[in-house]
Order: C-alpha cells, then sequence, then structure tokens
C-alpha cells in the first residue's frame, strides 16, 4: 500500500515528536538557557524593574533567539547518522514536502517551550501584563523563522566538525531581521502602543521563510548526503 | 595650494589618509595574494606531475 | 545563434588561456582609472561646502561599498548558475571571488567609520547602512567558512552555492528592515548621503573609482580563477601541456 504524502508527513512529524519527548533534556536545555541568559541581565546590568523594562523586549528576543539555537544541529543529526535521511530522500515522497514537518516538529519542541516560558521571564524583567500576548506571538513567529532558516542551517553543516559554531554563524545574520522586529514589537507593547506593524511584517517574514526554506533545506540535504 | 596644506586635508588628515591608506593596501593585498595563489597552484601541479613522471 | 563560445567557455583548458589573455586588459585601465581618480578625488576637486576635505573619504568609501555589493551578485549568480547548469566553473567563480568580496566589505566599514567620525562624531552608528554592510560581511565569512569546513570540493561548492543563494534573497530584506528600524529609532541627526548632484567635478574621480575598482575585480577575479582551475583540474591532461609551455 503506497503511502500518500500527507500520510508520510503526519507520520514524520509524530515521530519526530516522540523521539523528542523521549529526550526530556533535549527540550529542556534551551528552556534553561533561556531563563539564565535572561537572569545574567539583572545581574550585570541592574536590578531596578524600571531600567529592566526598558530593554526587556530586546534581552528576551536575544536570549530566545540564542536558546533556539542551541538545539538547531540536532535537526537532522539523528537522521543522518542512523540512516533515514537516507530513506527520506530515497523513499519517492517529495523532499521538500517532507521537510516541512520536520520543521514543524523542531519548532513544537524546541520553539514552542521557549514561547511559553517567556512571559513568566517577562514578569521578571518588569514587562507589564498587556505586553504579554504581543511577546507571545512575536517568539511565536520569531521562533518559528529561526527553525525554518535555521533547517538550511543544519542540512548544510550536517555532519560536519564544529558544526555548530558554524550553524550559528550561518543562521544569525538570516535572522537578524525578525530580531529587529520581533524586540520592536516587544518594546512597542511594553510602552502600551498597538505593535501592529512589526508583527504584521514578522508574519511576512514567517510566511516567506516557511514557503521557501524547504526549497533549500531539500537540496541543502541532497548535497550533504552525497 | 602647498604640500603641507594637502598633507593637512582641512584638518581631517587623521581620518582621510588612513582611509585611502587601508583601501590601497587592501587592493595591493588583494593583488598579491591572487598571483600568490596562482603560482603555489602551479607549483604544486608541477610538483604532481613530476613526481607522477618519476614513478614507472 | 551559434553557442560554441559559451560552451568553451565551461572548458577548464580554454578558459585558463582566455583568463590569462584578458587580465592585462582588466589590470592595466583599472590601474589607470584609479589613478587618475585618485588625482582628481585628492587634488583636483574642491572641498565640500559642509564636510570639507573629510568629503574626500567618499572616493574609496563609496566604491568599497558598491564593489562589496556587486562580488555578492556575482557570487549568488555565479553559484546558481553552477547549481542548476552543473558548471564547476561557476562554483571557482563564486569561490574565488568571496575573499576579493570580504575585504571590500571591511573597507567600506572601516572607511565608512572614518569618514562617520568626524561628521557623526562617532566612530560607529547603527546607521541602516552600515548595519546592513556589516550583516553583509557576515554573509561573506559565513561562506567563507562553510567552504573552509567541507573537505569535499563538490559538496562544498553545492553547499556554498545554497548559502550564496538564500543569502541574496536575504539581503534586500536585511537592507529594508535595518532601513525600517533606523526610522523607527530615529537619532536626531538625519544623516544626509544622498547624493541629489554632485557638482561634475567632484563626480568624475568617483565614476573613474568605480569603473577602476570594477575593472580591478576582473583582473583580480580572472588571476584567483586561474589558480582555482589548476587546483580543480590537478590531474588533468591538458594541465601538463599547458604548465610545459
Amino acid at each position: 500500500m503506497q503511502t500518500s504524502l500527507t500520510q508520510a508527513m503526519a507520520l514524520t512529524y509524530r515521530g519526530d515528536l516522540v523521539l523528542a519527548f523521549r529526550r526530556w533534556e533535549q527540550i529542556a536545555q534551551p528552556v534553561v538557557f533561556f531563563t539564565m541568559v535572561t537572569t545574567l541581565v539583572p545581574l550585570a546590568l541592574s536590578p531596578e524593574l524600571g531600567e529592566l523594562r526598558e530593554i526587556a523586549g530586546g534581552v528576551l528576543w536575544i536570549a530566545a533567539l540564542l536558546a533556539a539555537l542551541l538545539g538547531l544541529e540536532f535537526m537532522y543529526r539523528a537522521d543522518h547518522a542512523d540512516g533515514t535521511l537516507e530513506q527520506m530522500l530515497l523513499s519517492g515522497q517529495p523532499l521538500a514536502w517532507l521537510v516541512l514537518p520536520k520543521t514543524a516538529a523542531h519548532w513544537t519542541a524546541s520553539g514552542l517551550p521557549l514561547v511559553l516560558v517567556s512571559p513568566l521571564l517577562a514578569i521578571s524583567l518588569g514587562v507589564p501584563t498587556d505586553a504579554l500576548w504581543t511577546l507571545m506571538i512575536s517568539l511565536a513567529l520569531g521562533t518559528g523563522i529561526l527553525s525554518a532558516l535555521g533547517a538550511i542551517g543544519a542540512a548544510l553543516t550536517l555532519g560536519l566538525r564544529r558544526g555548530s559554531v558554524l550553524l550559528s554563524l550561518l543562521v544569525l545574520p538570516l535572522a537578524m531581521p525578525a530580531l529587529i522586529f520581533g524586540a520592536r514589537a516587544v518594546d512597542m507593547a511594553i510602552h502600551g502602543e498597538v505593535a501592529r506593524g512589526p508583527l504584521l511584517l514578522l508574519g511576512a517574514m514567517f510566511v516567506l521563510s516557511l514557503t521557501l526554506s524547504p526549497v533549500a533545506v531539500s537540496a541543502a540535504l541532497r548535497i550533504s548526503q552525497e | 595650494m602647498n604640500l603641507a596644506e594637502f598633507l593637512g586635508m582641512g584638518g581631517y588628515a587623521v581620518y582621510v589618509w588612513p582611509s585611502f591608506g587601508l583601501t590601497l593596501i587592501l587592493l595591493i593585498h588583494n593583488v598579491r595574494a591572487a598571483r600568490r595563489y596562482h603560482a603555489s597552484a602551479r607549483e604544486q601541479a608541477m610538483r604532481r606531475i613530476d613526481s607522477s613522471r618519476k614513478q614507472p | 545563434m551559434n553557442w560554441t563560445w559559451f560552451h568553451k567557455l565551461a572548458s577548464p583548458p580554454h578558459f585558463y588561456r582566455l583568463a590569462g589573455r584578458m587580465t592585462p586588459w582588466f589590470g592595466w585601465p583599472a590601474f589607470l582609472l584609479i589613478a587618475v581618480g585618485l588625482y582628481g578625488g585628492l587634488v583636483l576637486a574642491p572641498p565640500d561646502y559642509q564636510q570639507g576635505d573629510a568629503f574626500r573619504i567618499v572616493y574609496v568609501h563609496a566604491p568599497s561599498a558598491w564593489m562589496s555589493m556587486f562580488v555578492y551578485a556575482t557570487m549568488a549568480t555565479a553559484s546558481a548558475i553552477g547549481l542548476v547548469w552543473r558548471i564547476k566553473l561557476a562554483h571557482a567563480v563564486a569561490a574565488a571571488a568571496a575573499p576579493i568580496g570580504a575585504w571590500f566589505a571591511f573597507a567600506a566599514l572601516t572607511t565608512g567609520s572614518l569618514w562617520g567620525k568626524p561628521m557623526w562624531g562617532t566612530w560607529w552608528v547603527w546607521d541602516a547602512r552600515l548595519t546592513s554592510e556589516l550583516i553583509l560581511l557576515f554573509l561573506y565569512l559565513g561562506f567563507i567558512a562553510l567552504r573552509a569546513s567541507i573537505d569535499d570540493r563538490g559538496r562544498a561548492d553545492r553547499a556554498c552555492a545554497v548559502l550564496a543563494i538564500v543569502g541574496v534573497i536575504n539581503l534586500p530584506i536585511i537592507h529594508y528592515s535595518v532601513n525600517w528600524w533606523n526610522t523607527l529609532h530615529q537619532g536626531s541627526t538625519v544623516t544626509k548621503f544622498d547624493k541629489p548632484s554632485m557638482p561634475f567635478d567632484m563626480l568624475w574621480p568617483l565614476l573613474a573609482m568605480l569603473l577602476g575598482f570594477t575593472l580591478y575585480f576582473g583582473a583580480v577575479l580572472l588571476t584567483r580563477l586561474r589558480g582555482e582551475v589548476i587546483r580543480r583540474e590537478r590531474d588533468a591532461s591538458w594541465l601538463r601541456e599547458e604548465l610545459a609551455r
């Protein structure tokens, strides 16, 4: 019986999630990192909530970005090691479509936890509760963009020594536009403004990266697998 | 305009001359690096050809 | 239309010889144009009404910045050609161009900083152009680092090609978003580097430098390319005959 594309995609997504949740440390690590980096700021700069509030948008976004970067190198590493990746390439299903659930699973296990934890950290930096929704939405879009872009980096650097450092070097410049608008959105919300502009732009970037990244990832995977 | 005025660049000498100097250094460096790249490639290739000729 | 000449270009021995013959035709005009441009910019052009003699930095800053972007576009185009038509020489072009472009970006940033200090009062300003130029340098460094990390040349070529293409898509996004950010966080000074109409005696040295730098890039690229071709064709028989000449 032939597996349809949607079945294959659903299986990939569920399979990846099951594997991810088996290894709790891999999900917990980015969250802990996120928390710790956010804690560094009041320790190093100032414990005054008034002052922290002014930089909270940027701090939360940078910390989330770096934390999300942590999990990127694992996206294809296990599949590459145990031959699953080869099977994916040989499966006859269009690779670009199979890549999408992998990116989604990565985001669910890595980006989503960060989004869920962010309100607590935000409050610790003096962010008013009115701004929390904007924060979560912006981070949801931002970590999504990072999963999509990071997948490209992960595919390109598959199996390379010092691959994780190189991965960060490659992905960060691509992520900078998202950082600019995401931090700006949170900043505006903190000051009581509706952050429609930056959020819409963030959404546009998200759609763009979601649609174009699978093409680049599948090309990169084929190249890495030779 | 005399030499002193020219070198002084209206007081901005410390900005203008390093700018031009750096750019010139980089221009020259890139030419030399490219030449060296080509030359070392030729050298290596010649050595390979020679060593493979020596082997029967 | 006879496309033989195009297909011959992709043949390494033919290209190697052609590149060797063409290099002086790029190199000498470049040298002349840059020399003339330097004289025109440093000596002949009158000092600027507002910026005095500091404005002369434009004669090295603008061409460097222009080249840093032109070279990246070249890299991305060559990469796309290499991926789509599987022409190895195209990948060699991208590989050879990268370090040159990176240096241009570095020059643009440093001369920009040296220009900024007397004009804005600080060595660095998160101006939209400076920031996106900095990110361009990061993209170059990433490309070079990726190439260095992959031992297999074929894989390195193709991986870097994907990276170059992704980067070029991102370039306008970066510039646009940084421009927006700069507008959103607009400081007190409005930088006025738009040249609505430069007087001709200030303009012509700039054009000379721009053209000179472009031809310079051609010459240096061709030289590097010859090195690349030899390294890639190490065991080819044409190489023996060529080097024996």
